[in-house]
């Protein structure tokens, strides 16, 4: 049974059909990328599948239960949460605050602790600025503290939206490096992208989306042997 | 110097009552975007509150600020869950006009349920003497504010500062989407917010209705719309910005009071919001307000 399944999903945004009958399917330590332009409406499919902004048309089941109505502060508890685009750290709030925040999902306080050093671990440069405020650390500091805040919920799948951007290329590595490693830890990860020859080299399967609609899916070996689907739906080539 | 210490312990006074308005509509208004205009009915009712245990008991001071304070809360939260809750999300003018909506709503019953006219609350006379502190003449109800004042600002940091509820308040406010992607009930962010501005304007009511020793329907206009303008000046949405704001729209109020000269006085209200005005014209995003804001 796929852990995260969508089907036709639509959804309007600022009276636009961003998405329109969008199908996918996440199993169970996958990773699964969803790649596409600027505006193709990857966010919004993620932001839909959160219940941040409402659908208007199809399903989406976590775990074999619909969630297409349900509150984001109620997804987070079921156990699928999202590191949304633009990073969007409490700026004002302390790293160690941020990772309190996190954490609010679980019950037990104990299993916090052991994910808070858990995270400082993987990400030590966290753990030396813990008591600085959010909105001083580096862009890559800033991704790197938006997804430990992420896993700090302990979630089984992990919304991952365009964790790349505007990023150095060397930071690039360390986030697609940790991907890979979150999944060795046992998360679930949908990444949504616009960097295709990474994406496809970490991911099992993928899906390319343009205007709000699926073009094309696959395996990633047969994403990136389709030719051209990044100068036909990325709009990359053309640059 | 005496004259100094003195307007201080007025301006401290008058401005906390001020800035404790002014953090309870910023917090509402950082959470949710509501002006909440109702917010100086809430002092009203904290101040019929008051009169109703003094008429009724005849109470002990602390149990008549209790009381204030607790109807306040109640009411605050009350406010939230009927008239708030369903509009909220919608656009700033919808919340607006709701807001104008409850404070009608609230006057015309004070006006028909218990009187138009303003209604006497004696509070022990000992409470109004003047005590001679370190050579200056402080009235015993301005030390009691700057202490009540102080005491309910620390308590709301330590909350916001320490508690897992208030991180969230605080993310919240910078944040909704995010916040409630941390599992954060947003039911329960915006019921703690009014929870808070309630309580503050208890406290507010009962500093107030001690000063003038009584309260009538539209007692909390005049004070709703000077914490209006401190919270503007502080930067509307910064809490730290609408404390001081309050208390800075205090000191210069007192100060004018005390130096215009004697045919000027009856513009005291006008100067003061020249030289607030001029201070907008200076820092347009409030005192502590960011610049990065504006978009």
């Amino acid at each position: 049974m796929p852990l995260l399944s969508v089907d036709g999903l639509s959804v309007s945004y600022g009276g636009i059909r961003a998405v329109r009958g969008v199908s996918f399917s996440v199993e169970p330590g996958e990773i699964v990328a969803i790649l596409g332009a600027n505006g193709a409406g990857k966010s919004t499919t993620l932001n839909a599948v959160m219940g941040l902004v409402p659908k208007i048309a199809g399903s989406i089941r976590f775990d074999g239960q619909e969630i297409g109505t349900t509150r984001p502060e109620r997804i987070v508890r079921l156990g699928m949460t999202l590191t949304p685009e633009g990073r969007h750290v409490f700026s004002n709030l302390s790293v160690d605050e941020n990772l309190v925040l996190g954490a609010i999902p679980l019950r037990d306080r104990s299993r916090a602790e052991a994910l808070r050093r858990r995270n400082f671990e993987r990400f030590p440069v966290l753990a030396e600025r813990r008591r600085q405020q959010a909105g001083t650390l580096s862009g890559g500091e800033q991704q790197m503290l938006a997804i430990a805040r992420s896993l700090m919920s302990e979630p089984r799948l992990l919304l991952l939206d365009e964790p790349s951007l505007g990023l150095a290329p060397i930071v690039v590595d360390r986030i697609f490096d940790l991907v890979q490693d979150l999944r060795r830890d046992g998360v679930t990860v949908l990444l949504v992208e616009q960097n295709v020859d990474q994406t496809l080299s970490i991911a099992d399967r993928g899906y390319v989306l343009a205007s709000g609609e699926l073009r094309l899916s696959g395996s990633a070996r047969e994403l990136r042997e389709s030719s051209g689907i990044e100068r036909a739906y990325l709009g990359i080539g053309a640059a | 110097m005496e004259l100094f210490a003195q307007q201080l312990v007025n301006a401290i006074s008058l401005g906390g009552v001020y800035a404790l308005l002014a953090l309870g509509l910023a917090i509402v208004f950082s959470i949710m975007g509501l002006v909440n205009f109702a917010h100086g009915d809430i002092m009203t009712v904290g101040g019929y509150a008051m009169w109703f245990v003094v008429i009724t008991w005849g109470m002990p001071l602390p149990m008549i600020a209790a009381a204030a304070i607790l109807v306040g809360l109640v009411v605050a939260v009350a406010m939230e869950r009927i008239a708030f809750r369903p509009v909220r999300g919608s656009d700033g003018t919808t919340m607006l006009l709701t807001s104008f909506a409850v404070s009608g709503i609230l006057q015309v019953t004070f006006q028909n349920a218990i009187s138009p006219r303003p209604r006497g609350v004696q509070l022990d006379p000992a409470f109004s003497q003047v005590i001679r502190v370190a050579g200056v003449d402080v009235g015993i109800i301005q030390l009691t504010a700057i202490v009540m004042v102080l005491v309910s600002l620390a308590l709301i940091m330590l909350f916001l500062r320490r508690t897992t509820l208030g991180i969230s308040m605080r993310a919240a406010a910078q944040d909704f989407s995010v916040a409630r992607l941390m599992g954060i009930r947003a039911d329960a962010v915006v019921a703690t917010a009014f929870a808070i501005s309630g309580l503050l304007a208890g406290v507010a009511a009962f500093l107030w209705v001690a000063q003038r020793g009584s309260v009538d329907p539209g007692m909390g206009l005049t004070p709703v719309i000077k914490a209006f303008i401190a919270a503007v000046m502080g930067g509307l949405g910064s809490l730290p910005g609408a404390v001081l704001g309050g208390f800075v729209l205090g000191v210069v109020e007192i100060e004018l009071q005390a130096w215009l000269p004697q045919a000027m006085l009856p513009f005291k209200d006008a100067v003061a919001l020249v030289i607030i005005l001029g201070i907008l014209l200076w820092r347009p995003q409030g005192l502590l307000g960011r610049s990065t804001d504006r978009a």
